[in-house]
């Protein structure tokens, strides 16, 4: 979080002021300057000064006071891949930057018209035929599919499936009709009052027994299948509100102009109340970006799973603050990255209702 | 316009749907929902019975009072034996889940408070130091914490050669020992008595904080006939003994819940603060209060209103995610359930349990939540 919109920061010079304004003050400061000190130095020469960059464990356990970065890049691939055949790394590697692109394109609000879910489908597709092998590609079963590509593929594609899901969930618990209105209502409700484990469990153990006896659906398809509906719930309630916040009066005028009910509610009140959302939508992307880690708990190796896996190799043992601080890593520029975004798009709608005042 | 957007409205289009009146329009919509949810749930049933009857498994709840047959680590209020029944093990798991959550709660919401003050400092320094640990917190997921904590804990040295930062606690791989003051069970009684009315004080009328005066001296005469006891952890050959002994795992997720949730909360509480109109707070200055005074008796009631809510909603994602124990191995009643799941086959039940549990907890909190709402609405509510 930085500061709000419109407020701007103060110059470096105004904070070194204030730091030092009253004794008080001057001696806070230098106590929490002695704090971060006692953090930072200790971290520093841990990560940095003593660390080792190469050799094997031994090196690692010779050198003792130091990070062992060697060790994350003997087991980079596995941290990243998982069990992915060391040969076929491009595919992962291919689909993984096929997906970020998407995911970067997405970010881009000219990219909002209505081919950016043909060109979901049409990359999810091309990543999915790399990942699992199609036209003469070495068949890998989903078993040894792992790391960073499973992260970003149930995150991405959660997101994705799950805005148009919830966007009907929150529209059918505003209908006017009682039926779609119960129905919306509890699988929303039930999927929230749940945690995420519960709804995975369901999804892996009951969900299988529901179906036809000799269809058997894979458990990452399931897992994605749970994350789809956990993240339509979420978002779900956050187009609810965004939909309460809408005044009356728009959808009275487009009633007024002529507009049909639907036509009013996709052309007016609808684009309005995601706008209003899209903080929300920002902390549950960065949520879910975080969240889709505990597919741990049901045997799929994301990047925290191999991460952990790798800190457990005998040849390696007792390096598992590298394996953990790199991921974490990971993490942290990930979802750093959506917020700072978010707050960019929220800055970027601000001005533009601005020069919509002033034209007036 | 009207061609580069054919969507608009189109009068031929209409004129089909038109014909049909609204009334019924509604009607054969929502019929049409209605069977198809159904006719789908009806087919998920039937394909469940089916593999039942594959698998010579049935539906019901007699499997609850067979003997588990496994071991629970972390027993607390309840004993435990693989011999007892499957209910006592769920009633373990679900205490489990209680005290973690419980605990969690009240030290989250305490760090939170102090976070979120500590980042609204006008001292840059202060403020940032709180802000950057913070993010770290909301930038990496609960379960990295989780799994760095539970591995950090194990390899923790061994009982014999604890840490021993302050004396009395004690830092193994067995866990956290604290030490404990032994109260006797007329002052808890009596304690409980005073708390009890303190909390009843409104419904007694003027003689309200007499009483709680009265049951607050007779706790304190108690102990002076009945001296509570401090009993400290101390190291017993290989072992530590007294004390109160908190498991690695529960130590765990202990701290890692508090310190995620924490950093949330500290968000709704510097966002309830930033609410309040600095109006507030100047008339408040300009009445003669000191900063702090300002803060503590008119800008933290008010911003109190707006945080209530979203302090009961955090509590809640707390408790939820306190079943994230099973990947350290902390028999929460996830934990517990999927073990006798996976025992006896009754995975259905077994999640009807978790999701009845969890489900009531959340909607008992959203009806209190609309029940504060409503009577923060009314005029001249007193609200906490």
């Amino acid at each position: 979080m930085t500061a709000p919109i419109g407020v701007k920061r103060a110059s470096l010079r105004v904070r070194v002021r204030r730091s030092f304004a009253t004794p008080l003050n001057g001696a806070i400061t230098v106590a929490v300057a002695a704090i971060a000190a006692a953090i930072a130095v200790p971290l520093v020469r841990w990560a940095i000064i003593d660390a080792t960059w190469s050799g094997s464990a031994a090196d690692c356990r010779a050198a003792a006071a130091g990070a062992c970065w060697a060790f994350i890049g003997r087991k980079l691939p596995f941290i990243l891949f998982g069990l992915y055949p060391a040969s076929e790394h491009w595919r992962p590697e291919l689909a993984t930057a096929l997906l970020l692109g998407l995911v970067v394109f997405t970010a881009i609000p000219r990219a909002w018209t209505r081919w950016l879910p043909l060109a979901w489908l049409g990359g999810v597709a091309i990543a999915l035929g790399l990942m699992h092998g199609v036209g003469g590609l070495e068949v890998v079963p989903t078993q040894s599919w792992g790391g960073l590509p499973i992260t970003i593929m149930l995150t991405a594609i959660g997101l994705v499936l799950g805005f148009p899901l919830g966007v009907m969930l929150a529209l059918a618990r505003r209908s006017r009709f009682p039926i779609p209105r119960a129905l919306a209502t509890a699988t929303v409700e039930v999927v929230r009052g749940v945690p995420l484990i519960a709804v995975l469990y369901v999804a892996v153990l009951v969900f299988p027994l529901a179906l036809p006896s000799g269809i058997e659906v894979d458990k990452l398809v399931l897992a994605q299948a749970a994350v789809v509906l956990f993240a339509a719930s979420y978002l779900a309630e956050a187009v609810r509100a965004g939909l309460q916040m809408v005044p009356r009066g728009r959808m009275e005028a487009a009633l007024a102009l002529g507009l049909g009910r639907w036509q009013a509610m996709r052309l007016v009140v609808l684009p309005e109340a995601l706008r209003i959302v899209i903080p929300s939508f920002i902390s549950i992307a960065v949520g879910f970006f975080q969240d889709t880690s505990l597919i741990v708990i049901i045997g799929l190796f994301d990047l925290l799973n191999t991460a952990r896996l790798a800190a457990q190799d005998p040849a390696w043992l007792g390096f598992y603050t590298e394996a953990f601080v790199f991921v974490g890593l990971i993490y942290f520029c990930g979802s750093a990255l959506i917020s700072r975004y978010g707050l960019w798009l929220e800055w970027r709608m601000a001005a533009a209702r601005r020069t919509v005042h002033e034209a007036r | 316009m009207h061609a580069r957007r054919p969507w608009l409205p189109a009068a031929e289009r209409r004129a089909f749907s038109e014909r049909i009146p609204s009334r019924y329009r509604g009607a054969a919509l929502q019929g049409l929902a209605l069977g198809v949810t159904a006719a789908v749930l009806w087919w998920l049933a039937r394909n469940t019975a089916a593999s039942l009857d594959r698998h010579g498994a049935s539906l019901g709840f007699g499997f609850l009072s067979q003997p588990a047959n496994f071991e629970i680590g972390d027993t607390s209020w309840l004993r435990f034996s693989p011999e007892n029944s499957v209910a006592r093990a769920i009633a373990v798991g679900l205490l489990n889940t209680a005290r973690v959550s419980a605990l969690g709660c009240v030290l989250a919401i305490a760090l939170g408070f102090v976070m979120g003050i500590l980042r609204l400092s006008r001292n840059p320094a202060l403020s940032g130091l709180v802000r950057a640990g913070v993010e770290v917190i909301r930038n990496t997921p609960l379960l990295l914490l989780l799994l760095f904590l539970s591995a950090s804990l194990h390899a923790l040295p061994a009982a014999a050669h604890a840490l021993e930062p302050m004396p009395g606690f004690y830092l193994s791989n067995r866990g956290l020992v604290l030490p404990t003051i032994a109260f006797s069970a007329l002052t808890l009684w009596l304690g409980a008595l005073a708390l009890a009315l303190l909390v009843a004080r409104r419904w007694l009328g003027r003689a309200g904080w007499t009483m709680v005066t009265a049951a607050a001296i007779a706790t304190a005469l108690s102990m002076l006939i009945d001296r509570p006891v401090l009993q400290a952890g101390h190291l017993t050959g290989f072992n530590i003994t007294g004390g109160t002994t908190f498991s690695p795992e529960f130590a765990a997720l202990l701290a890692a819940l508090v310190l995620h949730q924490s950093a949330h909360i500290s968000e709704v509480v510097r966002g309830a603060i930033l609410a309040v109109p600095r109006g507030q707070r100047d008339a408040a200055r300009a009445l003669g209060l000191s900063r702090f005074q300002a803060l503590r008796l008119v800008t933290i009631p008010i911003a109190l209103r707006a945080m209530v809510p979203l302090l009961a909603t955090n509590c809640v994602s707390l408790v939820k995610n306190s079943s994230l124990a099973v990947a350290i191995g902390f028999p929460d009643l996830v934990s517990i359930l999927n073990t006798t799941g996976n025992q006896t086959g009754h995975n259905i039940e077994t999640m009807l349990i978790m999701t009845v549990v969890y489900l009531s907890l959340s909607l008992a909190v959203a009806a209190s939540l609309n029940r504060y709402n409503a009577v923060l609405l009314k005029p001249g509510a007193q609200v906490l």
